[in-house]
């Protein structure tokens, strides 16, 4: 008999031969009946139909029968928010019960129900139980605080219940402190209010530790993470919360050993680094962990993500333990790669000839990303136990007579990594990896490989013919830059040979390529070499610093705030908390570790150093040492000029102090005049003192505000044309008001009033909503900021240039007329914004002979996300996004002022400096310039 | 905490989900399932995903992945034992804890989930308390229920959930009193090829079955309790007296239970009781394959149940083989090659040799494969362990004294039981 029977269905409705069963008088089969119903629900089927019927049901004494329609409740009163009511009165009432079971299970059931209406019942009933005579229900109800706190956290904190349940952190019961402390813990996780923070002081510990023996394992683990989170007060408290902490780590539950550990870690940085305690103390921690990795391979996995934590903090603790992270052939992928990482961290001149005779072994296993793995650790094995180099080079290079392909790829890349390590030590073995070049057709290997043939050209008999080979697959764009630089190393060590070749590169970087880094170092070198091939030798073949042991460290404060998260999911991902947790009141943990004030022990370390380095980290402390980086592109950067090290998008924000942005500055003020076509006589012209501030302050401004788009002031009236007075601007949204900003200053010697200002008719019918407003006088020498409202309905002519604006202003002296380009952005609407369907079927309705297709840049190489909303803040509205063959479509609609719409479709290419822009409207007079808009709106992010 | 639960099979159904809190789509799974296709085998998926929601924390048993999703951050062990907690629960009460076994018991198994998770939080999880709540299924009690009505949900309050001993209820009353004890202690090793040890260790258990009247005190000593490196126990084991004492003081659960679990770390001399002699070499189209097995350091007792199996690259098409004793099979599918040796004669060394065909054009593979070893010893405990003696106190129950369960005397039968059997026994070839 198996409960399969309650899935049988007969030819009559299914529901409604239970519903009549659930009407029946008979207790067993209305029994039955609900049993089918549960079955059906937990198989997902809508049972929702049943509702009153099953409700009926619970007015009984039966205690199964309850509970299941408990079940039934808890899965459907959501749908079925007026129902639910009707079993508010059999809650209520069961809360009174005798039977403390009864009462637990129905104040337990209330808090599961997430419906506003029953929630207000549950506060009375609740507030009794929190205080009931029996633990049982006692430790239910503080559960349910936290679960009505999930629903309505307010309520939960006018109502009291969090002193209630701090309360309850007193209680005799050890089960039902444990329970509070994780109510209470989960509560603080979730809310940022100061109130649900759980206070603890030395009272509430010395409760928590009484407890911490006599709960169930699971209080435990929720008891030990709370403990964590004290700040113990000094060294002695410390010392004897981890005195009775450690008996937990002889707990057969992993999590509690974890938790444990957790604990103690975060202890003995409060307790002195010297004392002898903590060197007992991590005694102690060795042999709980070492058990943790004969467990499943999923706690297994946890454990090693967490040992790797541990190994970095303090190495000694397992520093005796390599032998148990040695890989068996079965262990799953994910616990064979962390063993691997924690093998070379253990890795010590000790014990390096057993941990190269594994890793050889298993560079001979069958899995691809294992082998690579094992490959790469030989590497890193040699570059941090110098004594064990040689045997680590030569046992890469019996890897690379197996002449299996990725082994070759991968032993290759960590060789050019040792070469950085011990310059001039293992040249001899250059030729063999020259045997192999034609095998390799991954990036980083070939990348490695034409760095080796570069950096010792002057070895290689035939570097140009090896290099010149690489050449021909110039096009591929992952080893362009070491291409570059290796044959420009080439030719300074040998010019006479090679001029023709490193001509060649130098017009292929330049010319023929999109990529700004590449084109860039290749001027660079270019006018090095043709200007002072004495420097650029100095330059390109300066001594390169070292590369540090630890290629892969966590940086210590990361390190440190990790130690206070482990046993968390934050161990697992090596990610503090707030890197990944969403939305979460993560700033009130208190995760720094202790910084130690320098009395008594000069020697103690802090929060921000790391402990003091072992011997097994013999090059620390040389000062100019740079981190490796695992891809042979990082590493080859520090070849160049310093400046190469900034990451390139740095040079595309706009920040106003270096000159090279001065120059962009100027370029793209010369751009925008030239726009202006011909009514601007000064475009070309260097751009005044006044209007370059004005246009900084406008972006600098602009990266602060997330307004639409303000192009930089420009100056429209130069001051020889106006007798002294110089007029710039710009147009710009703000709050959906539509501006003029202009910047007007008193060049001459008598001062300047009675400004006024007019608009002649105009495309769009842009006109001055409101006078000038100007102070006045504007004496010599002065500037004034001014801004202008506009409306959009003044007269309207067609004019040519579309977007030209004809000015009139007028002060005391005289008055003058100039024209600027009104950007057309400025008259998107914030209502351009189309329902999806009139969308499909506008663009089906405007004849494909209305479209037109530019290619636009995308400089910065945004995702998706980021044009769309960027696009949005200048009114332009992504409908749609999709993503067809790897490309991403944007389809995007504006609006203008006088009604004109505009569709827009986007493809977005992944890491591709362009863009495809289709347009589609009626009025195909306005298509040019959305397009400029949309290219500077996206260049100007 | 954990908000949800869904239980997937080998095809990729969900076939079973449980929802503590608001109720979240399936549609989560799809993170998983991705996750589990870029696996090569079901074992090599990531046990912890994050989803930018949710986190999918999973263990595979039964060939079922159990993925729990929660959406704060929680202590990701909490999460992998719980699971396999649940999966013992399931195997405790249907025999199995696999997809048919929880089909069958639907309802069960959604009491149990329910029972044992309040909104994400542990609520009563030892077997001894759930049983007190939920009867386990039998065809006897369900003849009963139908005739007398009466229900698979005791609606008594599970005493143990209150007392100082959980894991314990009260009044336990048996006839013959009796508790046996098993000292089972797995090897860990990797062999090399030249048969010296990489790496052994030993992982120790003590499984105990009690059956007692009343609320027995016991106190379980050893000749040698220092050679254990580190211990786990059981809560209801007295660690104060094991750290001043070295002897295991607990009122034990009624029933079958864990008592301890141990292990002797790499730094003691594992003795090592088999030793296997490979003999495999690949050349163009196939390869000779020659193995023997012996006994080495095994205290003069039998080395039993020895089965090795060896997992063939992926070129190898077929074996010819002959054993001198014990059959084996070849899985032309899964490449693995099963050798049941049963037991060793010191005196004729089993051995099993023959040919090995590859797949014709395909390259003889660059390794040999690893050769995993099964045996058993009875009446050994590898380590040296042993008992001492074992001795009970009846305790008077302080709650109530006049109760069944005071002091009483009775002789129990004692025994203690040792075997030494493989672990993750690897020999490299």
């Amino acid at each position: 008999m198996t409960d399969s029977k309650y899935f049988t269905t007969t030819k009559k409705g299914e529901i409604f031969e239970l519903k009549n069963e659930l009407n029946s008088d008979k207790k067993e089969k209305k029994k039955e009946a609900v049993k089918k119903v549960i079955a059906s629900m937990t198989v997902g089927k809508d049972v929702s139909a049943l509702f009153p019927d099953v409700v009926n049901c619970m007015q009984t004494d039966n205690l199964e029968l309850k509970k299941l329609v408990y079940l039934y409740l808890m899965n459907y009163a959501k749908s079925q928010p007026d129902m639910a009511i009707m079993a508010v009165n059999t809650f209520v009432k069961d809360c009174e019960d005798t039977n403390p079971l009864i009462r637990a299970l129905a104040v337990r059931t209330m808090g599961c129900i997430r419906v506003d209406k029953i929630t207000e019942y549950l506060c009375e009933p609740l507030r009794k139980c929190l205080k009931d005579e029996d633990p049982y229900v006692r430790k239910t109800a503080a559960v349910c605080v936290a679960k009505l706190h999930d629903i309505n956290a307010q309520l939960v904190e006018d109502q009291g219940f969090l002193d209630q349940l701090r309360e309850l952190l007193s209680d005799s019961n050890p089960m039902v402190v444990a329970n509070a402390v994780a109510a209470l813990s989960e509560i603080s996780d979730t809310s940022p209010s100061p109130a649900a923070q759980m206070e603890m002081n030395q009272q509430t510990i010395n409760k928590l530790l009484a407890a911490l023996n006599e709960c169930t394992e699971w209080g435990q683990i929720f008891i030990l993470d709370a403990l964590s989170n004290y700040v113990p007060k000094d060294d002695r408290e410390a010392q004897s919360i981890c005195e009775r902490v450690t008996p937990r780590l002889a707990h057969s539950n992993a999590g509690v050993v974890l938790s444990a550990v957790k604990v103690l870690m975060k202890g003995m940085e409060y307790v002195g680094m010297e004392s002898e305690f903590v060197t007992t103390l991590q005694k102690k921690l060795a042999p709980p962990l070492v058990t943790l990795l004969s467990s499943e391979p999923e706690v297994q996995y946890v454990a090693l993500r967490n040992i790797n934590l541990i190994v970095q903090k303090r190495p000694d603790i397992l520093k005796h333990e390599m032998k148990v992270f040695f890989v068996k052939y079965n262990d799953p992928i994910y616990v064979k790669l962390e063993k691997l990482d924690i093998m070379i961290r253990l890795a010590t001149q000790e014990n390096i000839a057993q941990v190269l005779a594994e890793l050889k072994e298993y560079a001979t296993e069958v899995d691809v990303d294992f082998v690579r793995k094992s490959v790469r650790a030989i590497g890193r094995c040699a570059i941090k136990v110098e004594q064990a180099a040689e045997r680590c080079v030569s046992t890469l290079l019996d890897l690379i007579q197996t002449k299996v392909n990725y082994v070759v790829q991968e032993a290759i890349v960590v060789i050019k990594d040792i070469f950085r390590k011990y310059p001039n030590k293992y040249e001899s073995i250059i030729s063999t990896l020259c045997e192999n070049l034609e095998s390799l057709d991954e990036p980083d290997a070939r990348a490695s490989m034409i760095w080796i043939v570069g950096e010792y050209a002057e070895r290689i008999d035939n570097a140009d013919e090896l290099l010149e080979s690489f050449l021909e697959g110039f096009h591929d764009e992952s080893t362009q830059l070491q291409l570059l630089t290796a044959i420009v190393k080439l030719f300074l060590k040998k010019p006479t040979e090679t001029q023709e070749l490193v001509q060649q590169v130098l017009s292929l970087a330049t010319q023929d390529s999109d990529n700004p880094d590449l084109r860039d170092r290749g001027y660079i070198y270019w006018r090095l070499l043709s200007t002072d091939p004495a420097a650029a030798k100095e330059v390109v073949l300066a001594e390169k610093p070292l590369i540090s042991s630890e290629t892969d460290r966590l940086e210590p404060t990361l390190l440190d705030e990790l130690i206070c998260y482990i046993a968390s999911l934050a161990s697992v991902y090596h990610k503090p908390p707030s890197a990944f947790v969403e939305g979460q009141a993560l700033v009130v943990r208190k995760t720094q570790l202790p910084v130690r004030s320098a009395s008594g022990e000069p020697g103690a370390t802090g929060a921000t150093e790391s402990p003091v380095p072992q011997q097994a980290q013999p090059v620390q402390q040389q000062q100019s040492v740079i981190p490796s980086h695992d891809t042979a592109m990082g590493d080859l950067l520090g070849d160049l000029l310093s400046m190469d090290l900034n990451p390139p998008q740095q040079q595309m924000s706009m920040t106003p102090a270096p000159q090279q942005d001065m120059g962009g500055m100027d370029l793209l003020g010369g751009g925008l005049d030239s726009l202006l076509g011909g009514p601007s006589p000064v475009a070309g012209m260097p751009a005044s003192q006044a209007s370059m501030g004005g246009g900084l302050g406008d972006i600098l401004g602009l990266g602060i505000s997330s307004t639409t788009y303000v192009p930089p002031k420009q100056v429209w009236l130069p001051a020889p044309k106006a007798k002294g007075l110089e007029v710039s601007g710009t147009f710009s949204i703000r709050q959906n008001v539509r501006y003029m900003d202009l910047t007007l200053k008193n060049n001459a010697m008598a001062p300047m009033g009675d400004f006024a200002i007019q608009f002649n008719k105009n495309s769009f019918g842009l006109s001055p909503a409101s006078a000038l407003q100007v102070p006045s006088p504007l004496s010599p020498g002065q500037t004034a900021d001014v801004t202008l409202p506009l409306g959009t309905n003044g007269p309207v002519q067609k004019m040519d240039p579309l977007m030209n604006l004809q000015v009139a202003m007028k002060n005391n002296i005289d008055v003058f007329y100039f024209s600027c380009l009104i950007p057309i952005h400025l008259l998107f609407t914030e209502d351009g914004q189309m329902d999806r369907k009139v969308f499909l079927a506008t663009w089906k309705d405007i004849p494909d002979s209305n479209e037109v297709q530019k290619e636009i840049a995308n400089p910065n190489q945004l995702d998706p996300k980021g044009i769309s909303d960027k696009l949005q803040q200048s009114f332009i509205f992504t409908i749609a996004q999709r993503n067809v063959d790897g490309r991403d479509m944007l389809y995007q609609s504006l609006k203008l002022t006088n009604g004109i719409w505009v569709l827009a479709e986007l493809k977005i290419q992944p890491r591709s400096p362009t863009m495809t822009l289709s347009l589609k409207t009626r009025a195909l007079d306005v298509i040019p310039q959305v397009q400029q808009a949309y290219e500077l709106i996206i260049a100007n992010m | 905490m954990i908000h949800s639960l869904f239980m997937i099979n080998s095809a990729g159904d969900i076939f079973m989900e449980k929802h503590w809190k608001s109720v979240i789509s399936r549609s989560v799974c799809d993170y998983f399932f991705e996750e589990q296709q870029k696996a090569n085998s079901p074992e090599d998926v990531n046990p912890v995903i994050s989803t930018p929601h949710h986190y999918l924390i999973h263990i595979y048993r039964e060939n079922i992945y159990f993925v729990a999703v929660c959406t704060t951050e929680v202590p990701p062990l909490f999460v992998i034992e719980f699971l396999h907690r649940v999966v013992d629960t399931f195997t405790d009460y249907f025999g199995d804890g696999g997809e048919s076994a929880i089909k069958d018991n639907y309802v069960i198994v959604y009491e149990l989930l329910e029972e044992m998770l309040d909104n994400g939080f542990p609520l009563a999880t030892e077997s001894n308390i759930l049983k007190e709540l939920i009867k386990p299924p039998n065809i006897l009690r369900t003849v009963v229920n139908t005739v007398t009505g009466s229900s698979n949900l005791a609606d008594t309050l599970p005493t143990g959930q209150l007392s100082n001993v959980p894991w314990r209820r009260a009044g336990v009353k048996y006839t013959n009193n009796e508790a046996y004890f098993d000292v089972i202690e797995e090897i860990d090793a990797i062999i090399d090829k030249q048969g010296s040890t990489v790496f052994a260790d030993i992982q120790g258990v003590i499984d105990c079955c009690v059956k007692l009247s009343g609320m027995p005190d016991l106190t379980l000593s050893f000749m040698n309790p220092r050679i254990l490196d580190d211990v786990s126990f059981h809560p209801c084991v007295r660690f104060k007296r094991w750290e001043a004492e070295r002897v295991l003081s607990f009122v034990p659960p009624d029933g079958n239970f864990r008592l301890i679990s141990y292990h002797v770390g790499s730094q003691n001399m594992v003795a090592i009781p088999v030793y296997v002699k490979p003999n495999i070499s690949f050349r163009e189209g196939g390869g000779r394959f020659d193995v023997t097995v012996g006994p080495k350091q095994t205290m003069g007792k039998m080395v039993e149940s020895v089965v090795i199996t060896c997992a063939m690259p992926k070129v190898v098409l077929n074996m010819n083989l002959t054993p001198t004793q014990g059959t084996y099979t070849f899985d032309p599918v899964a490449k693995v090659l099963t050798w049941d040796v049963g037991k060793i004669n010191p005196q004729k060394l089993p051995n099993l040799r023959g040919n090995i065909s590859l797949q014709s054009g395909s390259p003889p593979p660059e390794s040999n494969p690893a050769i995993s070893v099964q045996f058993k010893i009875q009446q050994m405990a590898v380590s040296g362990l042993k008992v001492n003696r074992l001795d009970m106190y009846g305790e008077v129950s302080k709650s109530s004294p006049k109760k069944s369960f005071t002091f009483e005397k009775y002789k129990p039968f004692k025994g203690v039981k040792y075997l030494t059997k493989a672990g993750n026994f690897q020999v490299r070839t």
